[in-house]
């Protein structure tokens, strides 16, 4: 409705702009320029105070060999760095391919399917913690759901949280069960952006599901698909809530990832260079993703 | 084309799989919101006994967490007043940051346009977890750790980019001939951006006010880091400090836990449309 009012006043306007020409564009370029600074300048206050000055200051840690030294020299560094690959690569990469699978179950339009996308919904529209948290405790070896599942089927009982690697599984099960959702939508929108023509085309040269797939939708969704295997690896990359609320690095500081451990060594351990060198040795990783995500989505 | 026959079976089963299929997603999807509901109205009593459901459900839980009877919830209604003045004076500053900048970005076309959506977008994507060590230092050496100022500012430099970026999408189909027949009339930019500007975005400014709301109410690490003292404290970091205890009430856990999700998953009900409308054409909101 808003789209329609704006568009009937874009008629009127036309109507008056017409005959006295670009009047407002008329105001030289210098007065331009200094109103659209004007006008921006919370924003780049805010970017210059909090963006570029924390950026800046980790930066120049970066120069400080010594800092180097004690981090890589720290197997829990080491580790670290191995479990944040891990996480980022399979929990994200699982996640968005079901999401491309999933937006194709959904896209069909009965009422079972418009029930599930509505309820589907759910865990991306709750909070992180009331999700991690319910979860922690469903695998909890004692008190657990989880546990209960496990022995009425038959089998014994799990110590999930215990070990790093089952740890670190029900970290990427969660992620994927919290964020899932959002992505599906993001391609279910893709999908219905794909125009019915090619499909049709398609149909005539007598193509079913999987060639219409891997013919017409997966060449048209590749950008997009491409871009946000870009952003939610970034957006992961920093995670620090999940696995502080689910492992907090337990057992024994073998979960942590990039973000918890920079958390321990600042303020457990109090040693704000190394916290600060965490983040200092992921950034050239992480800026050159965010340039070329840059590129691609400008 | 095959017959109308042959395809009976084959149709029948791609009906059954994806039954099954939705059947499967519909638990996957609910038994963790199932379960903390079931936990939030289990008594103490059968807290460490699992079930499937509760056998004698209670309101023991919130109860507790309405008169505030227990350490954990000790300042339950405070902390949910700082979460809601958090929330509220981000919205704020993020729909003032948000509408000036869309503005500068959407209707005047100067030349600093493109340095500042591309800052926007570094902004937005960069993950804020990356920031947060510079980010508490420059709070303590200006004195406002432990303030609601230092967790304002933290959420309005996070919450801003894609606040602009979907005000921005939204100014971009706003004809430019509106400004231009307003400041024929002599209007300044500073009149068309308030006579005209927002009352045609309000729309807009509701949905991204909101969203900018409940980026705060979520937020965890930052209010973790800047809000120390109990009395501060927001209902994310009160949910934390369960964690720090052997013996948690996690029953009592997951009644606040249930009560801080309800206002959220309304809103993402609400407008869900305009949280995944700005994504395709550019921005993205989520993990």
């Amino acid at each position: 409705m808003a789209n329609a009012v704006a568009r009937g006043r874009g008629f009127n306007g036309r109507l008056l702009g017409r005959s006295l020409s670009t009047a407002a564009g008329a105001l030289n370029p210098t007065a331009r320029n200094l109103y659209g600074y004007l006008f921006s300048l919370p924003l780049i206050v805010l970017f210059l105070a909090f963006v570029v000055y924390p950026l800046y200051f980790e930066a120049t840690q970066a120069f400080d060999r010594y800092t180097y030294e004690v981090l890589f020299s720290d197997p829990i560094y080491v580790q670290t760095v191995v479990n944040t690959i891990v996480y980022v690569g399979i929990a994200v990469n699982t996640k968005l391919f079901l999401a491309l699978l999933l937006s194709g179950v959904l896209q069909a339009d009965t009422r079972g399917v418009r029930f599930l996308s509505a309820i589907f919904l759910l865990p991306w529209a709750i909070p992180v913690l009331p999700g991690i948290l319910s979860i922690r405790w469903m695998l909890s070896s004692q008190w657990g759901i989880m546990n209960l599942i496990m022995e009425d089927l038959g089998f014994g009982s799990v110590h999930w949280l215990a070990s790093r690697w089952m740890a670190i599984g029900a970290l990427i099960v969660f992620h994927i069960w919290k964020y899932l959702p959002f992505w599906t939508v993001i391609f279910l929108a893709g999908r219905r952006g794909i125009p019915r023509e090619l499909y049709e085309a398609t149909a005539i040269d007598g193509a079913g599901g999987l060639q219409n797939f891997r013919y017409v939708t997966f060449p048209m969704l590749k950008g997009l698909y491409l871009i946000c295997t870009l952003l939610s690896m970034v957006f992961t990359l920093g995670d620090f809530t999940n696995v502080w609320l689910l492992t907090g690095g337990a057992p024994g500081d073998s979960t942590h990832v990039l973000a918890t451990l920079a958390y321990r060594y600042t303020f457990l351990m109090g040693k704000i260079d190394w916290g600060v060198g965490v983040f200092a040795t992921a950034l050239p990783v992480t800026l050159l993703f965010i340039f070329i995500l840059i590129k691609k989505i400008k | 084309m095959k017959t109308a026959t042959a395809d009976r079976p084959r149709r029948l089963l791609i009906e059954v799989v994806r039954g099954v299929l939705l059947a499967l997603i519909t638990v996957w999807t609910l038994f963790p919101i199932y379960y903390m509901l079931v936990l939030s109205f289990t008594p103490t009593a059968e807290l460490f006994r699992p079930e499937y459901w509760v056998k004698n459900p209670t309101l023991e839980s919130y109860r507790f967490i309405a008169l505030q009877g227990s350490v954990f919830v000790k300042f339950f209604w405070r902390w949910m007043a700082n979460s809601v003045l958090v929330a509220a004076l981000t919205m704020l500053a993020v729909l003032v940051v948000a509408s000036l900048g869309s503005f500068a970005l959407g209707r005047i076309r100067f030349g600093g346009a493109r340095f500042i959506s591309g800052m926007t977008l570094f902004t937005y994507i960069i993950p804020a977890s990356f920031l947060s060590i510079p980010f508490f230092k420059i709070m303590g050496d200006y004195d406002l750790l432990d303030t609601y100022w230092a967790l304002i500012l933290a959420m309005t430099t996070f919450a801003s980019p894609y606040a602009l970026w979907v005000l921005w999408d939204y100014a971009k189909t706003i004809p430019p001939e509106i400004d231009e027949s307003a400041a024929i009339d002599g209007a300044g930019y500073f009149t068309i951006f308030w006579r005209i500007y927002l009352p045609l975005v309000l729309p807009t400014l509701i949905a991204i006010g909101t969203y900018a709301f409940f980026f705060a109410w979520n937020e965890y690490l930052y209010a973790v880091l800047f809000l120390q003292s109990e009395q501060m404290f927001t209902l994310p970091i009160s949910m934390g400090t369960f964690l720090t205890g052997d013996e948690a009430p996690w029953n009592l856990l997951m009644a606040v836990s249930t009560i801080y999700a309800i206002p959220p998953v309304i809103f993402y009900y609400v407008f869900r449309r305009y949280l995944t409308h700005g994504l395709v054409s550019g921005a993205v909101q989520g993990t």
